[in-house]
């Protein structure tokens, strides 16, 4: 994983709520066997019409908005565990996604692929929305390691959480897999001690 | 210390506990399937490491496989690559596979309880969102993501923190003609789409225990339409004696000394939940979803809603009907329809498919209805057929499928055409979750 410690970017405004993993990327793409490629079809059909030519009014066909950073309305990444997802997110060029709240398992999926959820007040989204309304070329400075995210050239800033562990895994690009790796000896003795209570029992 | 039941299991299966609040959890059973898991088998190729534990997983084939000529090469290209990938990996790796052609093939939330694999007391995962359905046994089971499986075939572990525990109590009789998919709808149409993230929820109370294993099925299977990672129901005589006899389960005195165990799974009187609903049977009625969050449910008889309920915005609710081509206040009895689809993880098991033949036996399904019945597994479609069920639904002019997860998320042919609607039984009802264009989609029992 890609080591993250901060960002400044101008944002891509997405002010909708409950945007589920089905609309980020449709059940048809996930036939691929690979992790690339997700990012041409991110919210495919909000983008583009069923003859693939692009939709004028979805916010990704609209020159005047880019940025690494997607600000959502509340809900992000409901409905399903789909992982391609944040694959599709990432593979676009998102680093960071501003909702004022996260479905459990698309946060998880996020963190496992160096896509940083950034959870903020409903009153400090609407201040980003605006931010970005009144100028889209407005940057917003995220700092995981001072858990801050700042709206560039204002005093307006707010802090965010972020579950300690999940933050020394992204500021050093860890895996979780490499630490459950090291553990085999630890989880061997787990099974040995469940299966002798499980002998315990049928004596 | 009294202890809830989510905690009791969770706590058996802490490997150890991590510095800043996660803890190593050991997991009983991981189901895989081929959407969601060439990566995470291609994760392990790369580090050249095998899957830690075998005899802990299965996989079938479900999310992506027609429903009909299944004797047949998948016409798909793409998705005959991702199911022939599987049995690759499945047989690299050591891992048991039902595919397709398999007797015990079917959707993966439907074959684990029905072959006595998931049991009581587990931990159970897969890389799908409604791994909750196992719940119904009393087991913390939840969907994961891809990195996740790969961790899991690995080291059978994950890295997790522990959620809250929310429990949901209904108490009372449940009114004639309500079943348990109008329990958990309505349940979602009171605490939203998102009422439940962060939470891990334990069903109880008088109407809960009467329900039959099916219907339990159905009720954790939604747990994660309101955002809840997984939810459960405490074992009782009614799951011992739907696990007993069955495939994988323990059998004769090892049956019986698990029983005697499963019986400590319920949460301690004094338990306490980090938040508690109650509501009453009798205030359920049959109900339907009008929108595109499974929260925007109705009972069946009543208007839409003129506002948006608490959960959603005036312009997410605008956003909706108008996908719908709904009015708000506009009743949907009366309305017309182009397709049924019975089927999903949710209700495809072989009450459902009873309570269904039920409806329309001696019926005809109008000449501009397609109806479709998609058995959630080999197992189920042989038992319909030994009841026959099948002729039943032929006679009424219905399809009578090949299991998988078909229209429930249209990965395969099963779709919903662009601006028609469907009368649907699975559990969501996301913007073209049913096909690629406009196709709507309503959700009852």
């Amino acid at each position: 994983m890609e080591k993250f410690t901060h960002i400044i970017s101008t944002a891509v405004p997405l002010p909708m709520e409950d945007v589920d993993t089905d609309q980020i990327i449709p059940a048809r793409f996930l036939k691929a066997t690979t992790r690339e490629g997700f990012g041409d079809n991110l919210f495919r059909d909000w983008r583009y019409h069923p003859d693939g030519s692009p939709k004028a009014d979805f916010v990704l066909n609209n020159p005047t908005y880019s940025g690494k950073i997607l600000v959502a309305g509340k809900n992000f990444g409901c409905g399903s565990s789909r992982e391609h997802a944040a694959w599709s997110l990432t593979d676009y060029g998102f680093k960071v996604v501003v909702s004022s709240f996260f479905a459990d398992i698309f946060r998880g999926n996020a963190l496992n692929n160096g896509l940083l959820p950034v959870q903020v007040s409903p009153a400090f989204l609407h201040e980003m929305f605006t931010a970005i309304e009144n100028d889209p070329q407005t940057k917003f400075i995220v700092s995981l390691e001072h858990q801050t995210i700042a709206i560039a050239g204002t005093e307006r800033e707010e802090q965010f959480d972020i579950d300690p562990f999940r933050k020394v895994c992204m500021l050093n690009g860890y895996d979780d897999i490499d630490y459950l790796l090291s553990l085999k000896d630890e989880i061997e003795e787990f099974e040995r001690v469940r299966e002798g209570e499980k002998k315990e029992v049928l004596i | 210390m009294a202890k809830t039941l989510f905690d009791k299991i969770w706590d058996a299966h802490i490997v150890k506990p991590v510095e800043g609040g996660q803890d190593v959890l050991y997991i009983d059973r991981h189901f895989i399937h081929e959407v969601t898991s060439p990566q995470a088998f291609d994760g392990l190729r790369q580090r050249n490491i095998p899957v830690f534990r075998t005899k802990n997983t299965v996989a079938t084939a479900d999310h992506n496989v027609p429903t009909i000529n299944q004797h047949l090469p998948i016409a798909d290209p793409l998705s005959r690559f991702q199911v022939e990938k599987l049995t690759e990996n499945c047989e690299e790796f050591g891992v048991d596979l039902y595919g397709l052609g398999h007797r015990w093939q079917g959707i993966v939330h439907v074959i684990g309880p029905e072959l006595g694999i998931t049991q009581p007391g587990m931990t159970i995962v897969c890389g799908d969102s409604h791994t909750s359905t196992h719940g119904a046994f009393g087991t913390i089971a939840f969907g994961i993501g891809t990195s996740q499986v790969e961790q899991v075939l690995a080291s059978q572990c994950l890295l997790l923190k522990r959620p809250k525990r929310m429990r949901i109590t209904v108490d009372g009789e449940l009114a004639e003609g309500v079943v348990s998919k109008d329990i958990i709808l309505y349940i979602i149409s009171k605490l939203s789409a998102a009422g439940g993230t962060g939470y891990f929820v334990e069903y109880a109370g008088s109407a809960i225990r009467s329900l039959s294993m099916e219907a339990r099925m159905t009720i954790c299977n939604m747990s994660i339409e309101m955002g809840a990672r997984g939810g459960l129901i405490a074992p009782d005589e009614t799951t011992f004696e739907y696990v007993r006899g069955r495939e994988f389960a323990p059998q004769g005195a090892a049956f019986e000394a698990a029983v005697a165990k499963w019986r400590e799974l319920y949460s301690d009187p004094e338990a306490v939940f980090d938040k508690e609903y109650h509501y009453r049977a009798e205030d359920i009625a049959p109900m339907i979803t009008y929108g595109t969050n499974p929260g925007m449910g109705v009972p069946v008889n009543e208007a839409i809603p003129t506002a948006p309920t608490p959960g959603d915005s005036l312009a997410s609710f605008e956003k909706s009907l108008g996908y719908m081509g709904f009015a708000a206040g506009e009743n949907l009895l009366g309305k017309p329809i182009h397709h049924v689809f019975i089927g999903s993880c949710t209700n495809s098991r072989i009450e459902d498919l009873r309570l269904a033949a039920k409806f329309v036996q001696g019926k005809q399904k109008a000449p501009h209805v397609s109806a479709m019945i998609v058995p959630g597994s080999k197992q189920v479609e042989q038992q319909a057929k030994a009841e026959g069920l099948d002729k039943i639904f032929i006679a009424a002019g219905f399809e009578f499928r090949e299991p998988g997860c078909s229209a429930c998320l249209g990965m395969n042919e099963d779709k919903v055409p662009a601006g028609e609607y469907c009368v649907s039984t699975s559990n969501r009802n996301f913007e073209g979750r049913q096909g690629p264009g406009r196709g709507r989609f309503w959700r009852v029992r």
